[in-house]
């Protein structure tokens, strides 16, 4: 299992080196961050050129990555460029919206698992009941949903429950811009109220789309499982229905779900970005589409390196969960 | 019947039901294959019906324009009415005519989604089948490919391109499908690699065919459902994504429009002016639940056996 994980590691170093030079080629072509810069009324070439070699953007691209490749790994993000704004360090600012987002992500997507796999087992064990043909249906509908859609409607029916709150004389529960600012202070049912308020808009509307996925997924392995002779063999020696479905199927059919989970959690982190436009939260998608508009290298590239690790990563847990949890699966 | 060995004869031939035919072949009716995946899709109920959605939608988007009196870009009526007469689906905060702009976004939508799916197909099967057929050096090579095409946020780049160099529909369609191609050269690496064990394709060999035969003459017709099948699902996933990328501002560009950038303008007015963000998505619904529903049924057509376990 070692000689696995260490060898998988080994493999992906080589990808992610390649993968971050494409990016950097990427970043560095589609634009100069300049150009704006030359174009202000009253600004000499010479202080363009001063600022391009601050930043070194006068050399050749292999050298410029070399450089960032160098000083990222050690640590030192570099300064993003961000026209009109102050210079402002990458790490921190990444970091940043890392933690936001994954605050975020987490819950939900731990929820939406828990729940895909409740329906999903339940749509399986009484296949074709009522209840089968209503979760199946709405998790296709949810699954051909785009979720933009599907955030702002929950926002829109967020602020209108408030307005209702409101005009029955409460306080407006859900936070519908932003994380709630100062934290959540307060006494522990205020903390409670502040808490569940800020992150149930987006919590919901990043868990309905992963939650369609999940219960697909888990209802066909459990099918799957369900008609395998293993199973039937169980039935046969008279074991109770419930055993078999949980100590029997249930543990199987959860290999190929815990794999996807796995691999989701990867790029989920990347894949928040609707919501996190549309609910106003500054997290890494936010920060994404601010420095791709103000076209700014330095974050971007510290963006796409964090993304891309984060994805590896978590391809290898997926890995590593997929061979513990399933023993026929040999590593190595 | 020189082409005998291609055809099927269906499960149950009773010559006995025609027996009034002037030839022997009138007792059994044949069919070939593709035409049996056609017959079993044309009996798929809830796929006939997203295929009958389907061209509507296509009618309305491309000889739509052509009937309706208003442009997209006409600006000349007063902005924010309600529904009415002139204006079905009323009109936007600048005076453009909502259901003109509905028919230009679905159109381009459709476009791109419709040249990602065809062009990712290409590149997937291409990759997938080289790949699976040669092993060794190249399926390591193109495998490794497409790891590293995996571990790249696909929004990023497509953000990066779109920002850098221009916003045009093919150039989002193009970034769109360097992203699309991978799942589908997985499957199809996947299903060469058994097949390529299989006795025709040893024979084939034998009999001195070039890998380009053998892999377009041999093996992509013994894949063709799976490759079908995934090339619809890919139409579906590049409808939602290139309206995602339009609703961040990253993809279609204004003032060309689509049924992301739609969305886009006019989801702040949700609670005052409904009609406006109802419609775009509805539409967008529709096309991704019909062409979900046609892969559906495709899946089923070509595939009777997986009918019962499904998700």
């Amino acid at each position: 299992m070692i000689r696995y994980i260490l060898r998988r590691i080994l493999i992906s170093i080589p990808i992610l080196l390649l993968g971050s030079f494409l990016c950097y080629v990427l970043v560095a072509s589609a634009g100069n961050p300049l150009a704006d810069m030359r174009a202000r009324p009253g600004v000499t070439e010479a202080q363009v050129q001063q600022v391009a070699n601050e930043l070194g953007l006068n050399r050749p691209v292999i050298v410029r990555y070399w450089d960032w490749l160098t000083n990222f790994l050690q640590g030192d993000w570099g300064q993003s460029v961000a026209l009109g704004q102050a210079r402002q360090a990458v790490q921190p600012a990444v970091l940043d919206a890392l933690w936001t987002t994954g605050r975020l992500v987490v819950g939900s997507e731990i929820l939406a698992l828990s729940l895909g796999v409740a329906v999903g087992v339940l749509a399986a064990v009484r296949q074709y009941s009522i209840f089968d043909y209503v979760a199946t249906s709405t998790a296709f509908l949810m699954f051909s949903m785009p979720i933009f859609c599907v955030a702002v409607i929950v926002k829109n029916y967020g602020i209108q429950f408030n307005n209702v709150l409101q005009s029955v004389g409460l306080e407006r529960w859900l936070t519908t811009a932003g994380p709630r600012q100062g934290g959540f202070s307060g006494s522990f049912g205020e903390a409670i109220f502040k808490y569940t308020g800020t992150f149930l808009l987006p919590t919901l509307s990043l868990m309905l789309i992963s939650f369609a996925a999940y219960s697909r997924f888990e209802r066909a392995s459990m099918l799957e499982v369900m008609h395998s002779d293993y199973v039937r063999t169980a039935r046969a020696k008279g074991i109770s229905q419930s055993r078999v479905i949980f100590k029997h199927a249930f543990r199987n059919a959860l290999i190929p779900v815990a794999t996807l989970f796995s691999l989701n959690f990867g790029a989920v982190f990347s894949g928040a970005i609707i919501t996190e436009t549309v609910f106003g939260w500054s997290g890494m998608g936010t920060l994404l589409i601010s420095s791709v508009r103000n076209f700014d290298p330095a974050m971007l590239m510290g963006w796409l390196a964090v993304t891309a690790t984060l994805v590896v990563l978590f391809n290898l847990v997926a890995d590593i969960v997929y061979g513990i949890l399933d023993p026929r699966i040999r590593l190595g | 019947m020189a082409n005998v060995n291609l055809t099927t004869a269906t499960t149950a031939p009773s010559p006995s039901v025609d027996s009034s035919g002037a030839h022997e072949f009138d007792a059994t009716v044949t069919r070939t294959q593709g035409q049996l995946v056609l017959r079993r899709f044309l009996r798929h109920r809830m796929a006939m019906v997203s295929f009958g959605v389907l061209v509507l939608l296509l009618l309305f988007a491309f000889i739509g324009p052509l009937v309706w009196s208003y442009d997209f870009e006409d600006v000349s009526s007063k902005a924010y009415q309600a529904p009415n007469g002139t204006h079905p689906l009323g009109t936007t905060q600048v005076g453009k005519d909502m259901l003109a702009l509905l028919m230009r976004g679905t159109g381009y939508s459709l476009q791109i989604a419709f040249v990602v799916a065809a062009l990712a197909t290409v590149i997937g099967v291409a990759f997938g089948a080289l790949a699976g057929y040669l092993r060794g050096f190249v399926d390591n090579a193109l495998m490794r490919l497409v790891d590293l095409m995996l571990i790249v946020p696909q929004i990023a780049v497509a953000a990066i391109v779109v920002k850098g160099f221009s916003g045009s529909w093919y150039v989002v369609a193009l970034v769109l499908a360097g992203f699309a191609w991978m799942s589908i050269a997985r499957i199809t690496r996947g299903e060469t690699l058994s097949l390529s064990q299989r006795e025709f394709i040893e024979a084939a060999r034998a009999a001195g065919a070039t890998t380009p035969r053998i892999i377009f003459k041999h093996l992509v017709p013994n894949m063709i459902g799976s490759i079908t099948v995934n090339a619809t699902l890919a139409v579906a996933a590049a409808v939602l994504t290139e309206a995602a990328l339009s609703f961040l501002g990253l993809g279609v560009q204004p003032p060309d429009t689509s049924l992301g950038v739609i969305v886009q303008e006019n989801y702040g007015q949700f609670i005052t002016r409904p009609w406006l963000f109802w419609g775009p998505f509805v539409v967008l619904v529709a096309i991704s639940l019909a062409v979900n529903f046609i892969g559906d049924g495709l899946r089923d057509a070509f595939d009777p056996r997986q009918t019962k376990v499904r998700a």
